[in-house]
């Protein structure tokens, strides 16, 4: 550690090239605690997402067509509206209705907070496609192969949690993970309702140290970096999941 | 016993399932949402712009001006900034189009540098943020540059166009890459038997028939680039979203909140709507031929 904030201290001394975000203490707390927050915001959002998904798939299968039709709403709402106008909707229009509660030094503070509400936002948003990628994946399920467990004496809940849905999971993985690595290049549009995450806090240092161009290098260089980690992951993830017989 | 090959492992979902892993690698390659968009959303959204702007009329104080008259009175301004986001988005896929075209065209170039070079900037561009190559352009680039002695000032939204032309000229280089690697091998071997070099093959037998091709999901390319336009706000360009903020800020009615961001979605809505319905029916056209 102290090598790296010596080489990045040498650096400065013999380049001009400023990397505060490695050798001052300050700076390196922040910046990791806020690399931090976007791994957070992206792994919960995506879990809610596919929670969404899986919960909404089931939905729009409902016999109760009312709950079909909300679901069906929803997913149109959410796919056809720019992801930034939604979060502005979550935090400037509900944020201001949602009730405060005092904290520890008798300071109003509002019950859900910004992180919060990026995460429902971003989740809302990945969910809307979510269940439209798992509607796919269900469609793939023959009927008969329902029938089946119905025949089995399956409820409509068990034959989609023990039949259908471990298969259509398997056939819309692909699609499910493109979605994914978009949902998390999205997460930078939390910076607009101020969440301290990477792009947020870059900004913070580039302010205070003027080294713009260093901090915007590492910006899109640790953004590219994060992307291919998830596309590596999932690319294993497929292979594990793939069905023998089945695609390339 | 014998294990069981793979090939004869039980037919549980085979045809639909096929269909779906060839839309998913398609949906891989252009590693976009697809925009689809249904009129009867334009109209509920209408309903409720309206909705919202009559009940806040009914509660207004007696003084007050009224919502519509207020909005009445924004709207020239807002509507300047939404002429400046299709200015934006018109400038941005016409460049990046150019760009991504040559960027494609390298892709599949028989040098191996080059065709690595360009993979890389494609790959490069398509998986960074927009956001971040939005910031990345508004703080790097210069404010003025100096050609010949004469000094130009660059505004603020031309360098945030800038922004937005880097992932859509990758994503443009992935669609022409794809729509080129879609037409069969027979294409390019027909043409080499009647003597066409690759320049000619390119240009008189590959690329007319890629246009075609290549239209719905550029167009759906387009579609998300306009939808992106408001990110430019966030940068302090002086779009449709910015002034609206600036004009509720200015208005301080809570009330005129939910008519004025309904009326700018609905704005985006109707842009939008007839290139959505062009791609689908493009698309469909293009299903039914082939």
């Amino acid at each position: 550690m102290e090598l790296i904030a010596e080489f990045f201290r040498d650096l400065r001394a013999t380049t001009g090239l400023n990397f505060t975000i490695f050798y001052d203490p300050f700076d390196v707390a922040r910046f990791w605690r806020a690399f931090l927050v976007t791994c957070q915001l992206a792994v919960a959002s995506v879990v809610l997402s596919i929670a969404i998904g899986i919960v909404g798939a089931f939905g729009q299968g409902a016999r109760f067509r009312p709950v079909a039709w909300l679901v069906n709403a929803y997913v149109a709402f959410f796919r056809n509206t720019p992801p930034l106008v939604q979060m502005y909707f979550f935090f400037f229009a509900l944020g201001a209705i949602t009730p405060t509660v005092p904290d520890d030094i008798g300071m109003e503070v509002p019950l859900v907070s910004n992180f919060a509400w990026a995460l429902v936002a971003l989740s809302l948003f990945a969910g809307a496609f979510n269940v439209e990628i798992f509607r796919s994946g269900i469609e793939a399920v023959p009927r008969s192969t329902v029938e089946a467990a119905e025949a089995l004496g399956y409820s409509r809940l068990g034959a989609y949690r023990s039949i259908v849905l471990p298969l259509a999971f398997r056939v819309c993985l692909p699609s499910l993970n493109n979605n994914l690595v978009n949902l998390v290049k999205t997460t930078t549009l939390a910076y607009a309702i101020g969440v301290p995450e990477m792009l947020y806090v870059a900004n913070q240092i580039w302010s205070d140290s003027l080294n713009v161009t260093e901090m915007m290098n590492v910006l899109l260089l640790l953004y590219i970096g994060l992307v291919s980690f998830l596309v590596w992951v999932m690319h294993r993830w497929e292979r594990a999941m793939r069905m023998p017989g089945y695609g390339t | 016993m014998k294990s069981i090959p793979d090939a004869t492992d039980l037919p549980v979902l085979l045809p639909a399932a096929e269909r779906l892993a060839r839309r998913a690698a398609e949906e891989r390659r252009l590693l976009l949402p697809r925009l689809d968009l249904d009129w009867r959303w334009g109209v509920a959204l209408a309903i409720i712009v309206l909705l919202a702007a009559g009940v806040a009329e009914a509660q207004s104080a007696p003084g007050q001006e009224s919502v519509f008259a207020a909005m009445a009175k924004w709207a020239p301004l807002v509507g300047k900034g939404f002429l400046l986001n299709i200015a934006i988005s018109l400038v941005a896929i016409t460049c990046g189009t150019m760009l991504g075209l040559f960027l494609g065209l390298a892709q599949i170039s028989l040098l191996l540098p080059v065709r690595a070079g360009s993979w890389f900037l494609t790959q490069f561009f398509r998986n960074a943020p927009w956001l971040v190559l939005l910031f990345y352009c508004i703080f790097m680039l210069p404010y003025r540059v100096t050609i010949a002695g004469e000094v130009f000032e660059i505004p603020n939204w031309l360098r945030a166009t800038f922004g937005l032309i880097l992932p859509v000229m990758a994503n443009v280089s992935e669609i022409v890459r794809g729509a080129v690697q879609s037409l069969p091998k027979g294409q390019w071997e027909a043409a080499e038997s009647l003597a066409f070099s690759r320049g000619q093959t390119l240009g008189s037998v590959i690329l007319p028939q890629c246009a075609k091709r290549m239209m719905p999901p550029w167009m759906n390319l387009y579609a998300i680039v306009i939808m992106s336009t408001p990110l430019a706000s966030i940068v302090g360009v002086e779009e449709a979203m910015t002034l609206a903020r600036g004009a509720l800020n200015a208005e301080r009615r809570g009330d005129l909140l939910i008519p004025v961001y309904g009326a700018l979605l609905l704005a985006f809505f109707v842009y939008c709507y007839p290139i959505s319905r062009l791609t689908r029916w493009l698309e469909h056209r293009a299903q039914v031929r082939i």
